[in-house]
């Protein structure tokens, strides 16, 4: 799994006090790698030297509460709640933090570690403003669930009665509320590790400690990606998405307004959760129903623009590849990056502007939908794009700030009005009084209903990538992608492994270049038995590192095609994903995604995009000029901003 | 600050530590220091030997010696003191550490509020290098390669915590870090690291000087050697001692001229509030630890407001970073607020009480863990005179 621990290498940034310390191999190497028997509780257990206490209850099935520890963070020891009495010692031991190197004796429910509980999660209530039934986060706090866990039925030691910050709206996608947070820091170590970002820190000291921005500026101000990570993984309600909800219901309930969603991959493959579901239950047409019950006049499938995406992008990829490799020209570099992800677009923008010149000009599958939306769609059933509110459902908090972006207007009009979060529709349906896991099963609607099981692995690290090589390979060979791949699983790209690198070899028997792209290469012998090298990054942090390859003229920099996603895991693990999130859950939602790609190829559906008849039709009645032509510049592409990472 | 009495410190001879330690190899050295039954002048107490010992069986690329001279406890100044008397002797003992435990770098990490001995401490940084006592080949000794250079703090009570200081060093915030595993394994860099107090450095070179014997001399038994006190507040004789270990506060203030006193904090604001009923205790690692704080209180003090100023203190220098001194420091002085106004109910107060026991049990550095002693002390050892306060609308 991704930076399963992401302390033990060298290039975590997290401060020391973040992070466990590494326990020191033993001067007598015959003990490496040796047992530790421990009791915990009176039972006895063996487990490898440097275990936590924490992790060794756990393989016990023995619960010990958490706050600041998450799965895919560095361990701080900072919220105490772990605690747990080491027979011998004169404290208690943050059990998420100690790392067993000898024969220990453990209680993790005496008299002394209860009182500390009681008295921590006590304290942490003494500062926490804000009621828990007007908190975005009711009913799915983890402060709340200590609170009910600690039997706390009185503020011992008083609650504030008035906000002491004001709340941060400034960032289309992010809200912080500092007046809810515990300073568990799992935030900044998100921003810090996971992501690479660093937009968060602690500041002030004791209890002035706030977590804060650059010399405290909005978060709309400063190098913020809009991943909403952080968000995911805030124990409380500090962290939230800028919710357009009312916006949406208004414009529902509006008989004037036409009202569209489209929907990406990955809330479907999530939003089960929301509704106590275990994670990794599909509800694609149990969702379809339910939002037309909510009021949509239109259910479209995100992936639709997934599939034309892969033909545009497709395209621009190999005129890169002809133009750098045939013509010699290099105003096109290479390798190409994806674009499809708005945390990686403003993370490239901040931090490697000088590299923008290998982004993909495609817009993302969002932003394209958007702007067939108002235009041919609009056309087709004349209805005055003015009165069209087009809404995304998306995994994603950073989809909010993209279809902000003032260049995202290219049909005239704000191509998607708002970004709609998985959690955010939940929400809604629940607001509706609609039981989603009850709903019966209904299809999108057309013309964008139709996709293939290409479009749906784009919710998956590795997806894009996937789809795009089941397209090209097609293109180039004129043969099945299964001659070459079971299935068309193009398994070398999948997983979950932070970086992955890829050759794929063109074979030397090479086809006819296809109708749709016929005007911009001649042919492919410029391709016979050539390798072509891909590579797939997810999570920022990540994707910095290729970075710096590139940059040293490492591997990557040799690769003709890089997929980049913000999150850990690809959309699946976006920022408006159901909370909590982990490995596993992640795991499982890639499995649903998967499934439903070959789940398509049962039933005789299209699994590659250019197979996608819907998208063959927009080619020949609406982008005549064919992928990367006119009118697909036009409405497609997009162009991208340097920022830079240096705040005023 | 006036030094009253003879010091040790002033008997040693620069460069005798030093010529006996390289006479010895390195567990010898070790022996030396274990064998004197040195503890650390901190306040924490941990054996010196024994510490270095595990730095030195410990694997690393490189090695440091840190000395501590973040002196922050609140009414403590003997390491200013000795920096400014005897700052050869302190580089004398990070040079001797450094042999034992194979160190070739060594860290003043000197209190920011310091910054005006800085210059005088480079001066003397230079004239051992200039020695040859610093520098490439120590002494003429082939391999030993040892120097020693100077960081700031900035003002943070916290980095005198040993983890915290070393993560000021490495220029992040100053917090502790997870302990296991220690400094003497994990340290500055990931590298296994000595962090010493200036006074324990000082004596280490002092042992090497006149022997583990003579050291042993001094002391109970359990608590060896001299140690050095700052002592503050209601005396007639405010200054730096030194007292043999195992003296008793009652001697302590017949010297310093405060035989009327009404309470001694022992080991600063972190320290433990003794009523004149105890002043037959002796300060030594087997009762009253300190790392040399001793703050008198006259017959008109007000223990509460005390108290408050060291609660004050506590709340203003935790780190924020866990929730029980982050939290329980501010919770602890608005009770003796309420207490000072009488209007803090026995029931809260106990439920203070008890929180204080949370913070010393579940805080994770050493600061947190004792700022609740003098709270507790002195609600323990002044009951009448805490819960005899009259809110406004009974006065």
């Amino acid at each position: 799994m991704n930076k399963k621990n992401p302390c033990q290498d060298n290039t975590c940034r997290v401060p020391g006090s973040q992070r466990p310390q590494v326990v020191a191999a033993p001067a007598d190497g015959g003990v490496v790698g040796a047992h530790v028997a421990i009791s915990i509780d009176g039972n006895e257990i063996s487990v490898p030297l440097g275990t936590t206490i924490l992790d060794a209850a756990r393989t016990l099935g023995i619960h010990i509460p958490t706050l600041c520890h998450h799965e895919d963070l560095c361990v701080a020891g900072v919220c105490r709640i772990c605690v747990v009495e080491v027979e011998g010692q004169r404290t208690l031991q943050a059990s998420c933090a100690y790392p067993i190197t000898q024969a220990i004796s453990v209680q993790t429910h005496s008299q002394k570690v209860r009182q500390a509980r009681r008295h921590i999660v006590d304290l942490l209530l003494s500062e926490h403003y804000g009621e828990c039934y007007t908190c975005s986060r009711n009913n799915n706090c983890e402060l709340q669930a200590l609170a009910k866990e600690y039997g706390v039925d009185s503020f011992r030691f008083g609650h504030p009665d008035a906000p002491r910050y004001e709340v941060d709206a400034s960032s289309y996608s992010v809200i912080r509320d500092m007046n809810k947070c515990v300073l568990c820091r799992r935030c900044v170590r998100t921003c810090i590790d996971l992501q690479e970002v660093g937009v968060l820190e602690a500041v002030g000291r004791g209890e002035k400690t706030t977590i804060a921005t650059y010399r405290d500026k909005p978060l709309g101000d400063v190098v913020c990606i809009n991943c909403g990570q952080c968000i995911n993984r805030c124990p409380t309600g500090a962290l939230r998405a800028n919710d357009p909800t009312d916006e949406v219901w208004a414009a529902i309930e509006d008989p004037t307004k036409h009202v569209i969603i489209q929907t990406a991959p990955s809330p479907r493959a999530g939003i089960g959760e929301e509704f106590g579901l275990p994670p990794g239950t599909p509800m694609t047409w149990e969702m379809n129903t339910a939002l037309r019950r909510c009021g949509f006049d239109k259910v479209f499938d995100t992936n639709f623009t997934a599939d034309l995406t892969i033909i545009e992008e497709g395209t621009e990829l190999i005129l890169r590849l002809y133009n750098t490799l045939v013509k010699g020209d290099s105003k096109m570099p290479l390798p190409q990056f994806t674009s499809c992800s708005p945390g990686w677009v403003k993370y490239i923008e901040h931090f490697y502007p000088e590299y923008l010149p290998h982004m993909s000009s495609c817009k993302s599958p969002q932003q394209m939908f958007g702007a067939l939306i108002k235009t041919w769609y609009a056309r087709l059933h004349n209805i005055n794009p003015a009165n069209i509110v087009s809404v995304a459902l998306m995994p994603c908090s950073a989809k909010k700030f993209e279809c902000n972006r003032p260049e995202m207007t290219s049909s005239g009009f704000k191509d998607v009005d708002y970004g709609l979060t998985t959690r955010e529709l939940a929400q809604m349906i629940r607001e509706a009084g609609i039981r989603l896991t009850e709903m019966p099963k209904s299809d999108f609607d057309d013309p964008f209903g139709t996709a293939s099981g290409s479009g749906v692995i784009f919710g998956a690290t590795g997806g894009v990538m996937e789809a795009a090589l089941r397209s090209v390979l097609e293109f180039i060979t004129g043969e099945k992608v299964e001659n070459f791949y079971e299935h068309a699983d193009i398994i070398p790209v999948r997983g979950f492994e932070g970086i992955r690198y890829v050759e794929i070899k063109i074979p030397e028997k090479v086809g006819p270049v296809p109708r749709l792209i016929k005007h911009l290469v001649p042919n492919w012998d410029w391709l016979r038995g050539a390798v072509l090298k891909v590579g797939v990054a997810h999570g920022t942090a990540n994707a910095r590192k290729v970075m710096e390859d590139i940059k040293a003229g490492g591997k990557f920099s040799q690769c003709h095609f890089i997929e980049f996603m913000a999150c850990p895991g690809g959309c699946l693990g976006g920022g408006g994903q159901p909370i909590p999130t982990s490995p596993a859950i992640r795991e499982a939602r890639a499995r649903a995604i998967y499934q439903e790609d070959a789940a398509y190829g049962k039933v005789g559906k299209a699994r590659k995009s250019h197979e996608n008849p819907a998208v063959v039709r927009l080619y020949g009645e609406f982008l005549k000029e064919g992928p990367c032509g006119h009118t697909s510049h036009h409405l497609l592409h997009t162009h991208y901003t340097p920022r830079g990472k240096f705040i005023g | 600050m006036t030094i009253r009495n003879a010091m040790t410190l002033a008997s040693v001879e620069p460069g005798v530590g030093l010529a006996a330690a390289l006479k010895k190899d390195r567990a010898g050295v070790i022996a030396e220091i274990r064998d004197s039954g040195l503890k650390g002048r901190g306040g924490a107490g941990f054996a010196t030997g024994i510490k270095w010992n595990l730095a030195a069986a410990a694997r690393g690329e490189r090695k440091y010696i840190i000395c501590n001279a973040d002196e922050g406890e609140p009414g403590t100044f003997k390491d200013r003191v000795i920096l400014s008397e005897w700052p050869d002797i302190v580089f004398e003992g990070m040079t001797i550490a450094g042999y034992a435990i194979g160190a070739a770098e060594g860290i003043l990490y000197l209190r920011g509020e310091y910054t005006y001995l800085r210059k005088q401490l480079e001066r003397c940084l230079a004239k051992r290098r200039d020695a040859k006592l610093l520098g490439t080949a120590v002494c003429g000794r082939q391999g030993f390669d040892f120097d020693i250079r100077i960081r700031m703090g900035c003002g943070a009570y916290v980095c005198g915590e040993e983890t915290a200081l070393i993560e000021s060093l490495e220029g992040h915030r100053g917090e502790a870090r997870n302990r296991p595993p220690f400094p003497v394994n994990t340290g500055f860099n990931g590298m296994p690291t000595v962090v010493n107090n200036v006074e324990t450095l000082a004596f280490a070179a002092a042992i090497l000087a006149k022997g583990a014997a003579w050291f042993k001399t001094l002391g109970t038994g359990k608590t060896t050697g001299p140690k050095m006190l700052s002592i503050s507040g209601d005396v007639a004789r405010p200054g730096v001692y030194e007292f043999p270990m195992g003296v008793t506060v009652a001697d302590v203030l017949k010297v310093a001229g405060g035989e009327n006193a009404k309470a001694v904090a022992v080991g600063g604001a972190s320290g433990y509030c003794l009523p004149a009923s105890e002043f037959n205790r002796v300060i030594g690692y087997e009762d009253l630890a300190t790392g040399g704080s001793i703050i008198v209180f006259g017959p008109g003090r007000d223990m509460l407001a005390a108290a408050e100023n060291f609660l004050e203190f506590f709340t203003d220098e935790s780190c924020g970073q866990c929730t029980p001194c982050r939290y329980g420091n501010p919770r602890l002085l608005e009770g003796v607020r309420l207490l000072r106004q009488g209007r803090c109910s026995t029931a809260y107060l106990k439920d203070l009480c008890a929180l204080g026991e949370t913070m010393r049990m579940a805080s994770k550095c050493g600061l947190g863990q004792s700022s609740p002693n003098v709270f507790l002390s002195v609600v323990k050892n002044f009951r009448s005179e805490v819960l005899g306060r009259t809110s406004p609308e009974h006065a």
